[in-house]
């Protein structure tokens, strides 16, 4: 039998080697998180999934499940310095979701919802950050890049390209391209790298698709971002359908 | 040149009196009036003080984002730019035809948001003025008054413009700033389902619209002489016309007519639209001044919307609603159709047209089809214009070679009929306010006037019942004279 931590007042069962993060998702607990993604090592970055153990703020997408841990996480006070973690990635960019096409497909908009974040809360910065659209068949829109690094990952361990990295420090961190022009269209990037398709806000786009999908039939239309995490969520295999994520495991 | 009331020779010796806020056009107008000694009327200009720069901030934005972007212009017509920004950009990605499912489906939509904002206009914003009178009880004159002396048109009133909101939720996604529509097409069909339960009450929502058109002969009826008169003046007129001469609000060639009936160019393809009409900017207000270039600044300008597309169109292409056009043309010798409240006549055609529209494309099962979208060879520039609730909106984009908006250019309805409406405001000043002590009552002739024109200005007053007014009075030395206050609950001090 797997040793358990609490989360929230619960036993949750993990195996050596598992997040608390991981080891929540695979019980079916869901943990409001924006940087990290299954198919990718923890990260650390965005902070939203950080819980209170044993009194002090950990991420919980890095912090090594152990037996006998106490851990806080659907609670007032960590819910509120999430909601004030993400109102600030929104007053930071230009996230104008009205005209946005991710809209309904965005994880930031969706974790917005999920956390009830009803106002920026803070004032807006504006920053001025011109459109690359010189890509036959891709737009980067540096306005709604959230810094999660998660093209970066995928465009060095998956793509294996490094396309994507981080500038700068601070307030003055922002995504750049690897090419001497600074320009998309002089990468090697390409429609079926999987940077593309793990950019969770509307930065990294496909041209020319923006709004096919209707309303009622976008991803978050069907159901909650924290509904769906669960489901992606890689689990042990049970019954006939194990996950792919746990068949590279095993 | 300068139109007559519209820049007295020595403002400094005038008193001045401001409306403001008179209301909002899509944000925030003013009207401003300059009296002699004894009250008489020598200035009167309708100001819209509001900057709102769609044109310069959609500048290098992917176009694909543009139909849901500009659409956030009005939250009263915005169906009306999403499609016409569409047109222009069904151009763009050569799409010079759309698949029959797709134009069928932005019509369903079109008709749905005419019926909505016309509804929305005559009933919530416009009929208190006409019901009870323009100088009547403040008290009664608003939406909340018409509930409580006319329950079953007020309810009506409520459930056309709820229909025509359906109407568009299936089309476009939602009520209000859907995406329904793409460049090249629409992104969804309407299901058996969606198509029968509108069905069910199309035929009520004809009926109603019916009654309602009866409704504003009546109160012409009552009222003829000052309804023919108010407000009144001889304009030009540009209207899009179907190939045949029909009315058709979503597609069409370019007609104008001057004031005395001549055609100046007809069935002219508004892609070439700047050949005919170019725009003044006048140092007192952000709204420009289009004009006829044929005719010049001076005399070129022209009216568009609900009065000029009923009474210059050759035939309306729905039995109900041509049969009340003609009714309305030959009323009293035609001297409605050339009133400035003639509009809320032909614009209760236009509902019962839209709604007999709507029943007809309900009818046709390409509505259900599920081709969708087409292109064609890409282009650089787009045009799309298209007959908005309040008339002739046209959009105008560049687009580069990296799919980016470079140039935009947007005239929409409000801006046709700038000069128009100030010569509205300025017939209404020297006929019912030269000469006079104000009043509210005579104020709110002025704001009458207006409101025949554009719902976006009067929403805030009569959505709410109760606009705020302040009106000063203040002499030559600046010093204020005088001062009428309506606040926030409509009593006035």
């Amino acid at each position: 039998m797997s040793e358990t931590f609490l989360l929230d007042g619960e036993d949750i069962p993990f195996e050596p080697g598992q997040t608390v993060m991981q080891a929540a998702l695979a019980a079916g607990h869901y943990i409001p998180h924006l940087c990290y993604h299954p198919e990718f090592k923890p990260h650390g970055s965005c902070k939203v999934c950080t819980v209170k153990i044993a009194g002090r703020y950990a991420t919980s997408c890095t912090a090594p499940a152990q037996a006998g841990l106490d851990v806080a996480s659907d609670t007032d006070e960590v819910n509120e310095l999430r909601r004030t973690l993400v109102q600030m990635l929104f007053a930071e960019g230009n996230h104008f979701c009205p005209s946005c096409e991710k809209s309904g497909n965005c994880v930031l908009q969706a974790l917005g919802y999920d956390l009830g974040v009803m106002t920026a809360g803070f004032r807006h910065l504006f920053p001025d950050r011109p459109v690359d659209a010189s890509h036959p068949d891709i737009l980067l829109d540096f306005n709604r890049c959230i810094l999660c690094e998660l093209c970066v990952r995928a465009s060095c361990e998956v793509d294996g390209k490094c396309v994507f990295a981080l500038a700068g420090r601070g307030i003055t961190k922002h995504l750049i391209v690897n090419a001497e022009s600074g320009r998309l269209a002089d990468t090697e990037v390409e429609l079926t790298d999987k940077a593309l398709a793990v950019c969770p806000v509307g930065a990294i786009l496909i041209k020319r698709q923006g709004f096919a999908v209707p309303i009622g039939e976008r991803r978050y239309d069907l159901s909650p971002i924290s509904a769906q995490a669960l489901a992606d969520a890689p689990r042990p295999p049970s019954g006939s359908q194990p996950c792919p994520s746990c068949e590279d495991e095993a | 040149m300068a139109f007559d009331l519209e820049t007295a020779e020595h403002p400094e010796k005038l008193r001045r009196v401001a409306i403001e806020p008179v209301s909002r056009v899509e944000g925030h107008g003013k009207v401003t009036l300059l009296l002699d000694e004894d009250n008489h009327i020598r200035q009167a200009r309708l100001h819209i003080v509001e900057f709102r720069g769609f044109e310069k901030f959609v500048q290098g934005r992917p176009y694909w984002e543009i139909p849901v972007m500009v659409q956030r212009l009005c939250g009263i017509c915005p169906v009306s730019h999403h499609l016409a920004a569409c047109k222009a950009l069904d151009q763009v990605v050569g799409a010079t035809r759309v698949t029959p499912t797709a134009d069928k489906l932005r019509r369903l939509m079109h008709y749905g948001q005419i019926l909505q904002s016309h509804a929305l206009h005559f009933f919530h914003l416009a009929s208190p003025d006409l019901l009870f009178g323009f100088d009547s009880d403040l008290g009664k004159r608003n939406i909340v008054g018409v509930i409580a002396e006319y329950p079953d048109l007020a309810r009506q009133g409520v459930l056309l413009r709820k229909y025509g909101q359906e109407v568009i939720r299936v089309t476009a996604g939602k009520r209000v700033h859907g995406t329904g529509s793409v460049p090249g097409g629409v992104n969804k069909n309407l299901s058996r389902a969606e198509r029968d339960a509108l069905l069910k009450d199309a035929y009520q929502i004809i009926a109603w619209s019916r009654d309602a058109v009866h409704l504003v002969q009546r109160l012409f009826e009552q009222n003829l002489a000052l309804y023919n008169e108010f407000g009144s003046f001889r304009a030009h007129t540009l209207n899009l016309v179907r190939a045949d001469g029909a009315m058709d609000l979503y597609h069409g060639g370019l007609r104008a007519r001057t004031s005395d009936g001549k055609t100046l160019f007809d069935h002219v393809d508004y892609n070439n639209y700047w050949d005919h009409i170019y725009e003044e900017v006048k140092p007192w207000s952000y709204m420009k001044f289009p004009y006829f270039r044929e005719l010049g600044p001076d005399l070129g300008w022209y009216r568009v919307g609900p009065l000029t597309r009923v009474s210059q169109c050759d035939f309306i292409p729905t039995p109900l609603a041509d049969k009340e056009r003609q009714t309305f043309l030959a009323y009293d010798g035609g001297r409605p159709a050339a009133a400035t409240l003639g509009t809320h006549w032909a614009r209760m055609i236009e509902m019962l047209h839209s709604a007999e529209m709507i029943k007809d494309l309900l009818h046709d099962d390409d509505v259900l089809g599920d081709d969708l979208v087409t292109t064609g060879e890409r282009q650089g520039r787009g045009v799309g214009v298209i007959e908005a609730p309040r008339g002739t909106l046209i959009h105008h984009y560049r687009v580069d070679e990296n799919d980016q908006v470079i140039r935009a250019n947007l005239i929409v309805s409000t801006t046709h009929n700038n000069q128009a409406m100030n010569e509205a405001i300025r017939a209404v000043a020297r006929k019912h306010l030269d000469g006079h002590e104000l009043t509210e009552g005579l104020l709110n002739h002025i704001e009458v006037a207006i409101r025949a024109f554009d719902p976006c200005l009067s929403c805030a007053t009569h959505a709410m019942g109760k606009m705020p007014l302040r009106v000063e009075l203040i002499d030559a030395e600046g010093r204020e004279v005088d001062r009428l206050v309506r606040s926030g609950d409509g009593s006035c001090a």
